[in-house]
């Protein structure tokens, strides 16, 4: 409650207090313009690291739960071992469901490669058995061992080894994004720190003036930290205006498949990037709390 | 040089300044009575703005000890310095004003960094500008004031705090005679009013006419150390 009075007292500033410092066209712009670039590309990666998220637990999820059992046997024998391999996998713990593709849906599979007129039932193309999960799971080796006795040509692909690599690749992509903010907040508080710097130099005489007359650091700092953190909340609330209705402009991921096409917010994630004009200034009013305040430290 | 007396306002004792690997005052020793009046004279590069600035803690001594209301200025803080030049009025030889705000938020700039409502304070702002003379020219821009607007605008924002002691360096520096004279009565009337006054000057003239008004203590700054002028003067 306290913090949050002293949030308010801020905000709402002291009009003569504000006076004192000069306008500064100059450093104004730059913290505006950097601030509101920021923000807008604090929002894409903010956009990229949710969607990276959400493709990690997708496939995380999905993949997990799915595996495929592939019985490869001459053609005579192939009925007999999905037959079998069938009757293992609905007696063994851990499965939820266990059904063998029809030829229509091997062929859609095979589609993208060979073309839609492709006769499977000419090639000597495996049966594909697709296994559903549930939640506790199974116990991969032991299926497997059993599969081998009563189905040799049976496979059980569970699909760790494609899937952990693209888990690891999503979430490799969040960590990409995450840390995007964090260098985004970084060379945001460090131009800030700059254009602060700049101002405090320039404004040399000022302080020496509202020194002469009895001003404490903390009224000279609060001077600058004020229209700076305010100037760069405007700032970042455009950014992140722009960032936000680009994203909305983006193409659904419900039109077409993959990943680009995924990129933006969902449902209550569109409050998030509210965070990133807060975040900007908060970053601001530290950068330039502290090169205030080692300023006025340095200047007898 | 040393007043026995033994209330002060402000004490140097012993006070050595170096700067540049230069000795500027060496064995500086002063204390300044309540509602006292001083004149502080020496050739120009003698040390008057530095000893000025020893007085309201911008400068900390080499060596020797600075008291200023009782507390040594090695023991201050930055903000205890700040507190304690509410209670000093300074009048430089530029002026040094803010040139973005008008004559009268730059006289009430004292008043806005100590946290007053300078909007209570409008009419005491405005019966101080009649004092100085620029009630007409208080929304005017400090560029666009003569020198002696300049020097007047100062002064009432040295003393719009009602300090305790006023410490003016060449005040009269840039202005013509006549405005010099209505400077010194106006610092006159300060003394008057019981407050500290110490002027940095070389204006020979000013403290003769000075002296006629009220008693006033002539310090020398010579060879780095303090004196107690002749009688010439």
């Amino acid at each position: 409650m306290k913090q949050l009075r002293k949030i308010r007292d801020f905000l709402s500033g002291d009009a003569s207090a504000d006076r004192v410092v000069p306008p500064s066209g100059q450093t104004a712009h730059l913290t505006l313009f950097a601030s509101a670039v920021m923000a807008f590309l604090a929002v894409f990666a903010l956009a990229l690291s949710l969607a990276a998220g959400r493709l990690a637990d997708k496939w995380s999820d999905e993949l997990a739960r799915a595996s495929t059992v592939r019985i490869s046997a001459p053609e005579d024998q192939m009925q007999a071992q999905t037959q079998a391999a069938l009757r293992v996998l609905e007696t063994t713990e851990g499965i939820a469901s266990a059904r063998a593709l029809t030829a229509q849906e091997q062929q859609a599979l095979l589609a993208p490669w060979f073309g839609q007129n492709v006769p499977v039932e000419a090639l000597p193309v495996p049966q594909l058995i697709e296994v559903i999960e549930t939640d506790a799971g199974y116990d991969g080796a032991g299926l497997r061992l059993r599969l081998s006795a009563e189905a040799p040509g049976a496979v059980l692909d569970d699909h760790t080894r494609w899937r952990r690599p693209l888990v690891q690749a999503a979430e490799r992509l969040r960590l990409l994004a995450v840390m995007s903010i964090l260098l985004i907040s970084g060379a945001m508080a460090a131009i800030i720190t700059l254009a602060a710097n700049a101002a405090l130099a320039s404004n040399a005489q000022v302080i020496g003036v509202l020194r002469l007359v009895g001003a404490e650091d903390r009224y000279i700092a609060n001077a600058f930290v004020r229209r700076f953190t305010l100037r760069s909340l405007a700032g970042a609330l455009v950014g992140m205006g722009v960032g936000a209705i680009a994203i909305l402009f983006l193409p659904s991921a419900a039109t077409e498949i993959g990943f680009l096409t995924g990129l933006g917010f969902a449902g209550a994630e569109w409050f998030l990037p509210l965070v990133v004009p807060l975040v900007g200034a908060a970053v601001a009013y530290l950068a330039t709390r502290r090169a205030s305040l080692r300023v006025l430290g340095a200047l007898t | 040089m040393s007043d026995r007396t033994g209330a002060r306002v402000i004490e140097l004792e012993n006070l050595a300044y170096s700067y540049g690997g230069g000795e500027l005052l060496s064995d500086v020793s002063l204390k300044l009575a309540p509602g006292s009046f001083h004149f502080l004279t020496g050739p120009s590069g003698a040390g008057k703005t530095t000893f000025l600035k020893l007085c309201y803690g911008a400068l900390v001594p080499t060596s020797g000890f600075v008291r200023i209301f009782d507390r040594d200025v090695r023991d201050m803080s930055r903000d205890d310095v700040a507190q304690i030049r509410r209670r000093i009025g300074v009048v430089h030889q530029d002026c040094q004003f803010l040139d973005h705000l008008p004559l009268y938020e730059n006289v009430a700039l004292p008043l806005t960094v100590a946290g007053f409502d300078v909007a209570g304070e409008a009419e005491n702002l405005r019966d101080l500008l009649a004092w100085c003379g620029l009630e007409p020219r208080a929304n005017a821009l400090p560029p666009q004031l003569s020198g002696g607007e300049r020097q007047r605008a100062a002064l009432a924002r040295a003393v719009i705090l009602s300090p305790d002691v006023v410490l003016a360096d060449e005040p009269t520096g840039n202005v013509d005679w006549e405005m010099s004279q209505r400077l010194l009565t106006l610092l006159v009337e300060l003394n008057r009013m019981g407050k500290t006054v110490l002027i940095a000057t070389h204006d020979l003239g000013l403290i003769r006419a000075a002296k006629q008004q009220v008693q006033a203590r002539v310090l020398r700054i010579s060879n780095r150390r303090l004196q107690l002028a002749g009688a010439d003067l």
